[in-house]
C-alpha cells in the first residue's frame, strides 16, 4: 500500500508559512442532511495538506464547498483573507482556487488539447497559454502524444493526468485534488503521487489533497486532517499521523 | 517510448527536459468554414440524388398504371423544380432546427416556444419594412432593396434573440433543477402566451392579426437556370430571386454558427457546458451566461428564419410558428438532436421529403391523394427512419471510457 516517493521529502513546508486558505466553522447541508458540522482548517502557502477519512466522512463535500459547487449554510471560506462563501464557482476559480473533481470531469467530447485549453479559459494571453501548455506537457508527456484524441477515449490514468493537467492550466494559488488515485492501478497511483510531490517541490504549488489512500497521502503531505462524519477528529503533521496508532488502526489497515 | 510509470526511473522523472519539444497543432480556422460548407454540399447532393432516384424508380414501377400521360417524363420534368423548392424549404427548416438542437445540447431541454420566437422574428422584419413603406415608401433601387432585406433579417434576429434570452431568464431558469417535465410545460405555456400576445397586439393596433410582407424590389423575378424540351414546348427550370436569397442567407447562418461553435472561445465554452456544467463552472465559465448566450444565438437564427419564411410566403401571422417549429424540431431529431451538423442534414432531408411528397403524391396515386397529404407521407418516412436509427441520422452514442 505504501508508495516510494522519488524525491526526498521534508517535514516542513517550504513556503513562508503564510496562511492562504482557511475554512472557519463550515456547515454544509445536502437538503436536510447535515454533511459538514463545523469544519475548520488551514492551508499555508507552499504546503500539501491532506484530508483523509472514510467514505461519506465529507471529504469531497469539503472541497465542493471550497470551490463554490456547494454553499455553506454557516461559516466562512477565506482565500487570502477574503470570504469566498456564496461567491459563484466561476468567480472562485478566478480568485485562484483550482478544483480537480472526483471522477476527473474530463470533457469526453473535447480533444485533450481543448480540455487543457478549457483549464486556461480565463486566460487571454496567448504566449502565457503556450507556456502553461508546455509545462503540462513536460509533466505529462503522454498527454502530448494524445493531444488530438477526444478526452472520452483516454484510459483512466490518462484521464486523471488530463484532469490534473487541466487544473494546472489555471495556475491556481491552491489546487484542490479530489481522490486523484481512485480507480487506478498501483503503478499509476505511484506515478500520480510522485507528480503531486513534484508539483509541490519543483513548482511550489499549494495543494489540498483528499484521499482514500491514507498512507500514500500522509507520505506526500506536510500536514493532515482526519475527517469523521462531518467533523475533524484529528490534525497534525502528516509524519506524526502516519505513525499514530489511532490513524493506522482506522485508516491504514495495519 | 520510455515508460513513464517505470517506478525505478527516479532520475528520469527529475531530469525531464524543462521544455519538451512542443508540437501544438491547432485546427486551421479556414478549415472550420470549409468543412461545414463541404458537409452542406454533400448533404444537398446526397439527399437530392437519393430522393430523385427513389422517385424515378417509383415512376418506372407505376408507369403502367396511367395511360393518360407518360409518368416517367412528367416525373423527370418536375424533378429540378421540386428539388429547388425542397432545398429552399430545407434550408429554412435547418436554420430553425439549429435553435432546438443548440438549446437541447446545453440543457437537454426542448424549447417548445422556439416556433413563437421564430414568429416574433418574422413580425419584427415585416413591421420594420411596413414602417419604412409608410414613411419613405419602398420604391427603391435594387441594391437598396437587397439592403433592406438584410436589415429586416438583422432586426428579426435581434428581436428574436432578445426574446429568447428573456424567456430563458423568466420562464426556464427559475425551473432549473426541477423535474424535466416542468420546464417543458413552461415552454408550452410560453408558446401559447407569445402567440396570443402577438395576436392581441396586432389586433389592437392593426385591426387584423396577420401582416402581409410588402411587395418590393426584384425578388419575385425568376432566374431561368435551364430549359427542357417537352414535346413541342420547352419548360423553363427557374429559381426565384427570393429563394436564392433564402438559400444564401441560410448557408451563411449555418456556416457562421459552425465556425462560432467549433473555432471560437465562446464555442468551446458552449461545447463544454453541453458536456458537463459542473466541471465547466470549475473552469471559470459562467454557466448561466453561456446558457443565456446559447438561447440568444438559437433565437437569432430562428428570427432570421422567421423573416425568410415571411419573405417567401409573403405573410406573418401569430400561428405561423407552430407547424414550421414542429417540423424543424422533427428535423433536429431526425438529424440527431444536440448535433449541429445533424440539424442541417435533418432540415434538408425534411424539406426535400415535403417538396417531393407535395409534387408527386397526386401523380403517383392517380389523384387519390393530393399535395395536402404531404405531411403524412413526410412524417411516415421520418418515423420509419427513426425506427431504424433511434438516435437520428448523425446521432451517436457518446463513446466514453470509465
Amino acid at each position: 500500500m505504501g508508495i516510494t516517493l522519488q524525491t526526498t521529502r521534508k517535514v516542513d513546508a517550504q513556503g513562508d508559512g503564510q496562511l492562504l486558505l482557511e475554512l472557519d466553522n463550515i456547515h454544509t447541508y445536502y437538503g436536510k442532511i447535515h454533511a459538514l458540522k463545523g469544519i475548520s482548517l488551514k492551508v499555508n502557502k507552499g504546503e500539501i495538506v491532506t484530508l483523509i477519512g472514510s467514505n461519506g466522512a465529507g471529504k469531497s463535500t469539503t472541497l465542493r464547498t471550497i470551490s463554490g459547487l456547494l454553499r455553506p449554510r454557516e461559516g466562512e471560506v477565506r482565500l487570502d483573507g477574503k470570504n469566498m462563501a456564496n461567491v459563484p464557482p466561476h468567480s472562485i476559480v478566478e480568485a485562484g482556487i483550482g478544483h480537480v473533481p472526483e471522477g476527473r470531469g474530463v470533457f469526453p467530447g473535447l480533444t485533450v488539447l481543448e480540455n487543457l485549453e478549457m483549464g486556461a479559459y480565463l486566460l487571454r494571453n496567448h504566449s502565457e497559454l503556450e507556456r502553461r501548455l508546455e509545462n503540462v506537457f513536460s509533466l505529462f508527456p503522454r498527454l502530448l502524444e494524445r493531444m488530438q484524441q477526444k478526452g472520452g477515449t483516454l484510459s483512466g490514468g490518462e484521464q486523471q493526468m488530463l484532469a490534473i493537467g487541466r487544473g494546472l492550466m489555471q495556475q491556481p494559488s491552491v489546487l484542490l485534488l479530489d481522490e486523484p488515485s481512485m480507480g487506478l492501478a498501483p503503478l499509476l497511483v505511484e506515478e500520480i503521487f510522485n507528480i503531486i510531490d513534484r508539483l509541490n517541490k519543483e513548482q511550489g504549488t499549494t495543494i489540498l489533497l483528499v484521499e482514500q489512500n491514507a498512507q500514500a497521502a500522509l507520505q506526500v503531505a506536510h500536514r493532515a486532517y482526519v475527517l469523521e462524519v462531518g467533523q475533524i477528529s484529528m490534525s497534525g503533521l502528516a509524519a506524526d499521523l502516519l505513525h499514530d496508532p489511532r490513524v493506522s488502526e482506522a485508516y491504514l489497515g495495519l | 517510448m520510455t515508460n513513464p510509470i517505470d517506478a525505478g526511473g527516479a532520475a528520469a522523472v527529475s531530469t525531464m527536459p524543462a521544455s519538451a519539444p512542443l508540437r501544438v497543432r491547432r485546427t486551421n480556422p479556414i478549415k472550420e468554414i470549409l468543412r461545414p460548407l463541404g458537409q452542406l454540399l454533400i448533404f444537398v447532393l446526397g439527399s437530392s440524388i437519393v430522393m430523385a432516384l427513389i422517385t424515378v424508380a417509383l415512376a418506372l414501377i407505376l408507369r403502367p398504371t396511367r395511360d393518360d400521360m407518360d409518368m416517367l417524363q412528367i416525373t423527370l420534368i418536375l424533378l429540378p423544380q421540386v428539388l429547388i423548392d425542397g432545398l429552399v424549404l430545407g434550408f429554412m427548416y435547418a436554420t430553425i432546427a439549429l435553435g432546438y438542437t443548440m438549446v437541447y445540447g446545453v440543457l437537454e431541454f426542448i424549447n417548445f416556444a422556439h416556433g413563437e420566437i421564430f414568429m416574433f422574428g418574422a413580425f419584427a422584419g415585416v413591421e420594420l419594412l411596413l414602417w419604412i413603406e409608410r414613411t419613405n415608401g419602398l420604391d427603391v433601387g435594387n441594391l437598396a432593396a437587397y439592403g433592406l432585406i438584410i436589415v429586416a433579417i438583422i432586426v428579426g434576429m435581434v428581436i428574436s434573440g432578445l426574446l429568447a434570452i428573456t424567456t430563458e431568464r423568466l420562464a426556464y431558469r427559475p425551473l432549473r433543477g426541477a423535474p424535466r417535465l416542468i420546464p417543458l410545460i413552461s415552454a408550452i405555456g410560453v408558446s401559447f402566451f407569445l402567440q396570443d400576445m402577438m395576436r392581441f397586439m396586432q389586433s389592437a393596433i392593426n385591426g387584423d392579426f396577420y401582416r402581409t410582407f410588402p411587395d418590393f424590389g426584384p425578388f419575385g423575378k425568376r432566374i431561368t437556370l435551364f430549359s427542357m424540351p417537352l414535346d413541342d414546348r420547352t419548360i423553363d427550370i427557374a429559381i426565384q430571386v427570393k429563394s436564392l436569397i433564402i438559400i444564401i442567407v441560410a448557408i451563411i447562418m449555418l456556416v457562421g454558427l459552425n465556425y462560432l461553435v467549433n473555432a471560437t472561445r465562446l464555442g468551446k465554452a458552449i461545447r463544454s457546458v453541453a458536456q458537463d456544467q459542473r466541471t465547466s463552472s470549475l473552469m471559470g465559465i459562467n454557466v448561466n451566461r453561456i446558457i443565456a448566450l446559447t438561447f440568444l444565438i438559437g433565437g437569432a437564427l430562428g428570427g432570421a428564419a422567421g423573416v425568410l419564411f415571411a419573405f417567401k410566403f409573403t405573410r406573418a401571422d401569430p400561428y405561423m410558428g407552430f407547424l414550421p417549429g414542429l417540423k424543424a424540431f422533427t428535423a433536429a431529431v431526425l438529424g440527431g438532436i444536440g448535433n449541429i451538423t445533424g440539424a442541417m442534414l435533418g432540415g434538408i432531408v425534411l424539406g426535400l421529403l415535403e417538396s417531393f411528397a407535395a409534387a408527386y403524391l397526386s401523380i403517383f396515386t392517380n389523384g387519390a391523394m393530393g399535395a395536402e397529404y404531404k405531411d403524412i407521407l413526410a412524417f411516415a418516412i421520418l418515423i420509419l427512419i427513426l425506427v431504424f436509427r433511434p438516435s437520428g441520422l448523425l446521432g451517436s452514442k457518446t463513446t466514453q471510457k470509465a
